[in-house]
């Protein structure tokens, strides 16, 4: 691990290195299996070790997804977009933690700034539709007879993700905004050489009043988890922004096992992943029939 | 009336009550003996030359043969499709639409024939198809032809773009009004299509072929092949194809959903349902059981969204069963194209086998069994009307889709617990809710996993609804605005 090269009296300072666990169910935890992954950066020296997310672990998070569900999907659209705007407030205030991180891990200083900015920008963007995208995707339909019919949109429930390799903090942030905004329970893996900057985003879930397991930050490695993650029976839905055209066949069928909703998100919809479409492929359509007299 | 003869009195359904037989005439009716399959605006002979009958489920005879479709039908009718796609998409979008008006007017003008031949090849009864298989069928036509020139209004600011080539498998449990619903978004949204009626009730929609081909449709637009499953396979599996819309059974829906992995191909899946239908205690009974037979005894409960699930709240169970009971006694089972027929025929031996099955499963596991007194034809397949009590959660006959004329009854105590047992499924098509309280239905309606509620009412459908279903019970919606969306793409 890297020391402090500054001169004079901070020389014998030792820098206070975090320990990164997994975030499940509101709490920060290690990783049952006990195993890890060493972080290297792009220079080749070791900068951490994070968890490896077992089997196990993950399904401690769709439990707790599964959990927190009612809750988060229960409180009103203005809370939600309160919550998310919070996160972005909170973000916002660690700009020097996370564009240091992304400088560590290849960034250079512009692209880190544009990356967390965009982050930030993104939480706000989507704090916004909570509660407008109902409104705007719901219908009064006009059947023929007494009856008051419509349609509006409705949480699919526990979604998976996994992030892309690239875009250590908008690939994550913008997987779970669109999905939190439409209240849906998240539970993601996070690209395996960005482990550290998805539990760095814990300590901004930690703080803005998300309930408890409504999102929850897996690190450890894809080809572990990701099929897992497809053939579960209790995810209602799996979005995917990492692996390649084979990987995504194999979850492709892997995820038919309960009829789950698959999306792929490209590197366009990570950059420019500003459209109500990601709020709305995570909701399902629900229709009421009502008699209204004759 | 004396307190001794309460409880001893029994309603007599069975002396005097006899309708006098009231059947819809066939005579009118034109059906060939036999028929090719519908590619590029015409009947052509099968590639592999074979043919198989299609029964009168009332009867077990024969009605017609149809062509057994193999890969090689199924590649010529995909790339009739795609031939005809460019003309068809270039056409002025309003003219596309009027070609669909026209469809269901020609629909409109034929429906007695069209709803006899539906009763004839299908079992159900002839009041169902005429009242609302075949009315239906051409509303979804004239709904979806006015918004060929409009879809942009239907999704402002997205640019909306058709498809291409749309391959449609549909049930045997309502053969046209399925293919009305798939064939009338899918060209209103500018894709042609090759469609694949289901093995044993093919007829209405060579029927409607024929009305295609009456309306002028250019040739190709639609093609329509009929054949088993492994048509069906060959269909979903064809390069040439760009989207897949299944209705059918879970099963069947995953087997497509795996086979589509990674292949880029648009899909949805109107899948299998077990419905809970809830009668809180506050309900206007007499109506709730009216509901309880429709949901479950409609088209003889072949039906994906059937109130195959009773839960009572227990104050009102014990009046729920008998009056369901005593309406069950009045229920006239027997020749679907006899004006007064309530249950018809079951659609097939196998689906037959499969109820009896089920039955003979929920015995087994303790459930008590009620079928009224009623006689049941000789010839052909009839199942009574059929209640289960003494059941539990998990009862495979209250977990697994039966789709036959068959109820289980549960009791709950509280709004939670009713919302509980209904949610505790893997399926989540539809509902259905009774309270005289709008508070109550308002709750339990947002609380229920599934696309479709009904509060007191039960199967209703129009073209303007959207359905579909959560869960297993597949993905994406059918009819209304919401339905437009899956035969489209978007620029932005």
């Amino acid at each position: 691990m890297r020391e402090s090269k500054t001169k004079g009296k901070n020389d014998l300072r030792v820098r206070v290195a975090k320990t990164y666990k997994l975030l499940i169910g509101g709490a920060l935890v290690r990783s049952e299996s006990g195993r890890y992954l060493r972080l290297i950066d792009p220079r080749g020296r070791h900068a951490g070790n994070i968890c490896r997310a077992s089997r196990k672990d993950l399904r401690n998070a769709v439990q707790a997804a599964r959990k927190a569900w009612p809750a988060w999907q229960g409180l009103t659209s203005y809370n939600r977009a309160q919550i998310l705007y919070r996160m972005a407030e909170n973000l916002e205030s660690r700009g020097e933690l996370f564009t240091g991180l992304l400088r560590q891990y290849g960034h250079s200083s512009a692209t880190a700034k544009t990356e967390f900015t965009k982050a930030v920008d993104r939480l706000v963007y989507f704090a916004g539709w909570c509660d407008k995208y109902i409104q705007v995707f719901s219908s009064v339909n006009p059947v023929s007879g007494n009856y008051f019919n419509f349609s509006y949109p409705e949480p699919t429930g526990v979604v998976a993700m996994t992030a892309p390799s690239t875009h250590g903090l908008l690939g994550p942030v913008s997987m779970l905004a669109p999905a939190l905004a439409g209240g849906n329970c998240c539970v993601l893996l996070a690209g395996e050489s960005w482990g550290a900057l998805a539990i760095e985003l814990a300590d901004v879930v930690l703080t803005s009043d998300v309930p408890s397991g409504a999102i929850n930050l897996l690190t450890g490695n894809y080809d572990e988890l990701a099929s897992y993650m497809a053939s579960h029976m209790d995810i209602n839905a799996m979005v995917t922004a990492s692996g390649g055209m084979k990987e995504w066949q194999a979850l492709g069928r892997a995820s038919a096992g309960n009829v789950k909703r698959l999306h792929r998100l490209g590197e366009d919809d990570i950059i420019h992943g500003e459209h109500p479409r990601l709020v709305m492929q995570l909701q399902e359509i629900k229709t009421i029939w009502h008699p209204a007299g004759s | 009336m004396p307190v001794k003869a309460k409880g001893k009195r029994k309603l007599d359904f069975r002396s005097g009550w006899d309708y006098a037989p009231a059947p819809e005439s066939a005579d009118h009716v034109t059906l060939q003996g036999r028929y090719g399959h519908f590619i590029s605006g015409r009947f052509t002979e099968p590639a592999g030359g074979r043919y198989f009958r299609t029964l009168n489920p009332s009867s077990g005879k024969p009605i017609a043969s149809v062509a057994q479709a193999t890969s090689r039908d199924i590649d010529r009718a995909v790339r009739a499709a795609r031939r005809a796609a460019p003309g068809w998409t270039s056409l002025p979008a309003r003219e596309r639409g009027k070609y669909l008006f026209r469809i269901a007017r020609l629909m409109q003008e034929q429906s007695r024939e069209l709803a006899v031949i539906e009763s004839m090849d299908g079992g159900k009864p002839i009041r169902e198809s005429r009242d609302l298989d075949i009315p239906l069928a051409a509303a979804h036509f004239f709904y979806h032809a006015g918004w060929a020139d409009k879809l942009p209004w239907a999704f402002p600011g997205r640019k909306p773009q058709p498809l291409g080539v749309a391959g449609q498998i549909i049930p045997w449990n309502f053969p046209l009004l399925m293919a009305a619903w798939k064939l009338a978004p899918a060209l209103a949204c500018g894709n042609t299509v090759v469609l694949k009626p289901a093995e044993t009730t093919p007829l209405t929609a060579l029927k409607l072929a024929e009305i295609i081909s009456d309306a002028g449709l250019p040739p190709g637009v639609v093609n329509i092949v009929t054949g088993g499953g492994a048509a069906g396979a060959a269909l979903v599996n064809h390069p040439g194809i760009h989207k897949v819309a299944f209705t059918g059974s879970t099963e069947v829906g995953k087997k497509i959903q795996r086979a589509l992995a990674g292949t880029g191909k648009r899909y949805t899946l109107e899948l299998g349902g077990k419905a809970a239908n809830i009668i809180f205690a506050d309900a206007a009974i007499d109506q709730a059981v009216e509901g309880i037979v429709n949901g479950i005894f409609f088209n003889q409960g072949h039906v994906c969204c059937a109130g195959s699930r009773l839960l009572v709240q227990e104050p009102v169970a014990a009046a729920v069963i008998r009056k369901l009971k005593d309406r069950m006694e009045t229920l006239v089972v027997g020749d679907p194209l006899d004006k007064n027929t309530d249950i018809g025929a079951i659609n097939s031996r196998a689906q037959l086998e499969k109820i009896r099955r089920y039955v003979t499963i929920g015995k087994k596991e303790g459930g008590t069994c009620y079928q009224p007194a009623c006689k049941l034809p000789s010839k052909g397949y009839w199942f009574a009307p059929t209640l289960f009590s003494n059941v539990s959660q998990s009862s495979r006959i209250v977990n697994e889709e039966i789709f036959g004329p068959v109820l289980t009854i549960q009791t709950f105590r509280t709004v939670d617990e009713a919302i509980a047992m209904a949610n505790n499924t893997p399926y989540g098509l539809s509902a259905g809710v009774w309270t005289d309280k709008g508070a109550r239905h308002f709750k339990v309606s947002s609380a229920l996993r599934s696309g479709v509620v009904w509060v007191n009412t039960y199967n209703k459908f129009d073209p303007a609804s959207p359905f579909g279903g959560y869960k297993e019970s597949g993905m994406g919606r059918e009819g209304g605005l919401h339905g437009l969306e899956p035969y489209l793409d978007f620029e932005n």
